[in-house]
């Protein structure tokens, strides 16, 4: 049976304020989905509600792993059955090495029943294979020594999700903005690296303003997300009409959600 | 937890003769009785067999003790000065090699976890046993150099001259109440002089342990640095835990001549009932450079505020500190940098951690003395505050009476964040996992400059405080 993830009627809220207003969308392994939509229209809220942000509550829906409902798991239990968020802003951990970091985490996701205390990978084993993947990115072996985040260039952070993205080999995967930050060449090599990751043994749901990322990346479905709804799915041709031309279509065909949008902007812009 | 004092040996008013059990069997031959006045304090110096100018050091520090009032800033200090303990014997001779160590002590630093690989460096290791170093042996090499290594006792009697010309110098009795206990009761501690020019290229290292119960540990050292010489004196300790209330008062005294370089580092942690006052102070002489590094962990009460006085031109002086301050502990703990001559540099960095309720302070003082023109001074203190129940406190006090000098001071007091949290969970990290890695990524600024087995042994510490399984 292929790996489904199902999102069910998913209502959102943060610190009190509905962000998602109800959203359906299924992703299976192997797929490549596009989530477009304007600023505010909720697509980071959408990744971090998958990944379980505490911030990010879930008032009303599911998210079905196979069908199973995963609204109360903790994020690390999600990280541990597949699933990944790829930051549009990455946090900085200061004197925490990205390798002692990266083993930690590839060692729990890899042995899901591992217990606190128990033996981390090889370290043989782990450096060979950090060794090689980040050599297929292009990375200087020095990155491995540096602190997580931690002064990197935006260029960097995204480069070490896409490494994170490459060790940790998820089912699931949600790029929020990867591809944001990067000059073209940049934005080519991150697109070649996650075809090269193996676009057909996850399912990818790619958060983009640009269509560089999907052009290497081409999606087999295209959501457009406004006002906390997805308010229309197409093919790849979706995903051109609206780089071409932006949103006004969308926002005149569905004014209700336009007016939410809008709302939504206001309330970020004021705060 | 004394579990069995037999009367067969004499038991005198004085001081009690007798055998007492804590995980090990301990022989003690010797303890003074409970209590401090003079007929105890001559006493020490009588079992010691110590010069006149000792005994008279140690009695005029009684009376100083006895004038002078507790600090009035700091923690809460509840000691009951006459129920304590200020001097007991453990064995009577001092082992000189590894096979001379009783076998229970050795039982002893098996329960400390002493690594193996540290254990081969037993034979540059001088391990302190209650109030006495039991065991020490000198390498070859060191002696060869001309590098004295000893306990301090052992220096009173063998290189009495040299000692005398330092001791109490640079910490007199009258500096401070707890400086004045230690100079009448002191016992045991570390003497080391490193002649001209020497390098010692590997850390002189010691352990010790405090382990009987409402004993007072005082120890005293003394390290003299001579011209361009360097060394790196490292010393380690773990206290088992008691219910009753136990004073650790040490005073350590370094002067670093013309040229020279010393380190000192110390990890300390103490069981929870712990009163830690230590008073550290260095004098740091014509482009000599001086280091504390200084990791306090446990304890119910920590003060202790590593100095450097700069005292001529292109004199150095750096502190590190790293305080942990867990359930009903609290850590006062600083630096203090003197700028007394021109073109001279400081730096302080100090890192603390409060968790479950604990309290860290950071306390510091930057002086710089009319005349230290182009003094250079930076104070960073970070601190990490874990949960709400916790607290963190700041008291720099900065004194200035030159005009052309440069002073920096940053302070930040941070929480562990949500984002953090959030981000390493993400990835597969359990939350204790991420938190442990978290604070451990917050003082690793300060574990890269330990020695490789210190370092594994603070990341292992720390580990332990955030499992909540120490104390």
């Amino acid at each position: 049976m292929t790996d489904t993830l199902t999102i069910r009627n998913l209502h959102v809220s943060v610190e009190d304020k509905p962000i998602l207003h109800g959203v359906d969308l299924e992703i299976r392994r192997g797929e490549t989905h596009a989530l477009m939509g304007p600023n505010g229209s909720g697509k980071s809220t959408l990744g971090l509600a998958i990944m379980g942000h505490p911030k990010y509550v879930v008032t009303e829906g599911e998210i079905l792993l196979n069908g199973e409902n995963i609204v109360e798991w903790s994020p690390d239990e999600r990280a541990r059955r597949g699933l990944f968020y790829a930051f549009q802003r990455p946090i900085a951990i200061p004197g925490v090495k990205m390798a002692d970091f990266l083993r930690h985490a590839v060692t729990n996701v890899r042995h899901p029943e591992r217990r606190e205390g128990e033996e981390l990978l090889p370290m043989r084993e782990f450096r060979k294979e950090l060794k090689e993947k980040m050599g297929q990115l292009h990375m200087d072996l020095e990155f491995a020594r540096r602190y997580v985040n931690d002064g990197f260039s935006g260029g960097e952070m995204k480069r070490a999700e896409i490494l994170q993205l490459a060790m940790l080999q998820p089912k699931f995967a949600v790029l929020d903005e990867t591809d944001s930050g990067l000059d073209a060449d940049a934005v080519r090599l991150a697109s070649e690296s996650i075809a090269r990751i193996g676009r057909q043994k996850m399912g990818l749901l790619i958060i983009t303003h640009h269509d560089k990322l999907l052009e290497h990346n081409p999606p087999q479905f295209t959501h457009v997300m406004l006002g906390g709804r997805i308010v229309e799915t197409g093919g790849p041709e979706l995903a051109i009409e609206l780089h071409r031309h932006g949103y006004g279509r969308i926002r005149e065909k569905y004014p209700e959600a336009d007016a939410e949008n809008r709302a939504m902007q206001q309330v970020e812009a004021g705060a | 937890m004394a579990t069995e004092v037999t009367s067969d040996q004499n038991a005198g008013p004085v001081g009690e003769i007798n055998k007492y059990d804590f995980h090990t069997e301990t022989q003690a031959v010797f303890r003074a009785r409970k209590g401090l006045d003079r007929e105890v304090v001559e006493q020490i110096s009588e079992m010691k067999g110590e010069p006149d100018w000792m005994r008279e050091f140690r009695l005029k520090a009684l009376e100083i003790f006895e004038s002078k009032p507790m600090p009035k800033w700091g923690g809460k200090i509840d000691i009951d000065f006459q129920d304590i303990y200020y001097y007991l014997k453990p064995t009577e001779k001092q082992g000189h090699s590894w096979d001379e160590v009783p076998q229970e002590i050795k039982e002893t630093f098996d329960k400390l976890g002493i690594p193996e690989a540290e254990r081969k460096f037993l034979a540059g290791v001088k391990a302190q046993f209650e109030s006495e170093v039991i065991y020490g042996s000198l390498k070859e090499e060191l002696g060869e150099k001309g590098v004295i290594f000893t306990d301090t006792d052992t220096a009173v009697r063998e290189h009495g001259d040299l000692l005398r010309e330092y001791f109490g110098t640079i910490i007199p009795p009258s500096d401070n109440k707890f400086a004045a206990l230690n100079s009448a009761v002191w016992s045991g501690g570390s003497f080391i002089y490193v002649p001209p020019g020497v390098h010692i290229d590997f850390p002189l290292q010691a352990y010790f342990r405090i382990n009987a119960e409402r004993m007072g540990q005082f120890e005293r050292t003394l390290i003299i640095v001579d011209e361009g010489a360097s060394v790196h004196y490292v010393e380690g300790c773990t206290a088992p835990m008691y219910s009753t209330e136990s004073l650790h008062s040490a005073v350590v005294e370094i002067i670093c001549k013309a040229g020279s370089r010393c380190r000192y580092t110390t990890i300390q942690n103490w069981a929870n009932n712990i009163y830690n006052l230590v008073t550290k102070r260095a004098v740091a002489y014509r482009d000599a450079t001086m280091e504390w590094v200084d990791g306090n962990l446990g304890s119910r009460l920590t003060m202790k505020y590593p100095a450097v006085y700069m005292m001529e031109p292109g004199a150095r002086g750096e502190i590190l500190s790293i305080a942990f301050a867990g359930a009903g502990q609290h850590q006062d703990a600083g630096a203090k940098l003197v700028h007394c001559a021109p073109h001279t540099t400081g730096q302080i960095t100090s890192k603390s951690i409060s968790k479950d309720g604990g309290r860290s302070s950071y306390r510091g003082l930057v002086r710089v003395e009319r005349g230290a023109h182009h003094a250079k001074c930076n104070v960073v203190c970070d601190a990490l505050i874990l949960d709400p129940h916790s607290r963190s406190d700041t008291y720099p006090y900065i004194e200035v009476a030159e005009q052309d000098v440069a002073i920096g001071h940053e302070a930040s007091v941070s929480r562990i964040g949500e984002e953090q949290m959030f981000y390493l969970t993400s990835r597969g990290l359990t939350e204790s996992e991420a938190s442990t890695m978290i604070v451990n990524g917050f003082i690793e600024p300060l574990v890269r400059e330990l020695p490789m087995e210190y370092a594994v042994e603070m990341n292992r510490l720390i580990q332990l405080q955030m499992e909540g399984s120490v104390g």
